[in-house]
């Protein structure tokens, strides 16, 4: 490859690793100042979505440049990333769900649970103004 | 390998360093357990990155089977424990 063309893909490939760089110290910082667990689950994202697609970009040019034909096996880690980081999210966030409700006091801002787990008789009507107990 | 590229490395690997660093405190301050496996899963993906951060810089393609596998096992010890924090047993 001609070395000027080549200087000008290096300069790519260091302006999305600076880029990542950048996002994921974003990330941390925001999973270290958040407040409640909800607010933090969204910072990780930064890490999980955008430092990986820079980094994977990054290195897709960089070889592809290099060798002179398309090097696309780093592409396996994006697609692997972007399957499995949702279920992780989904996972922790129905964690944090069910034990602010079992484990800690009822508050308001817990939304109540849509399924119930057991099928139970009719409760009578001061049962049912209860707060739910399962568990 | 240009100096421009050269620095850019230094950088973001410091920056990773710095991201893994908060990310520990994080793990080592957080009240709930959720707030440490968020933090260890964090964790995991910086260290992945920064195995394709090193593919680059010493341009060798082994370093991607390593980001493969620390992937891997990022998404099972996570899920394996999110598992058991929801239910108390990881397999049913």
């Amino acid at each position: 490859m001609n070395p000027e063309l080549f200087g000008w893909v290096e300069a790519a490939v260091a302006l999305l690793l600076v880029l990542s760089g950048i996002f994921t110290l974003a990330a941390a910082v925001g999973i270290v100042r958040f407040q409640s667990f909800f607010q933090r689950m969204h910072p990780p994202a930064l890490a999980f979505s955008f430092s990986s697609w820079c980094v994977t970009l990054a290195s897709i040019l960089y070889f592809s440049a290099r060798r002179e034909q398309l090097a696309l096996h780093a592409w396996l880690i994006i697609i692997f990333l972007s399957i499995t980081v949702p279920v992780t999210t989904i996972l922790l966030a129905r964690t944090e769900l069910f034990r602010r409700r079992t484990h800690d006091a009822p508050s308001a801002d817990i939304p109540p649970a849509l399924s119930h787990d057991l099928p139970r008789p009719a409760p009578s009507r001061a049962e049912a103004t209860e707060p739910r107990a399962d568990r | 390998m240009s100096p421009i590229l050269f620095g850019a490395i230094v950088f973001t690997l410091g920056c990773y360093v710095l991201a893994m660093a908060l990310a520990l405190l994080r793990l080592y301050r957080g009240p709930s357990a959720q707030d440490r496996v968020l933090a260890m899963d964090l964790i995991y993906t910086i260290g992945m990155l920064v195995m394709m951060v090193l593919a680059i810089r010493y341009r060798s393609s082994m370093y991607f089977e390593a980001a493969l596998l620390i992937a891997l096992f990022g998404f099972v010890s996570s899920m394996a424990m999110a598992k058991f924090l929801l239910r108390g047993e990881v397999i049913e």
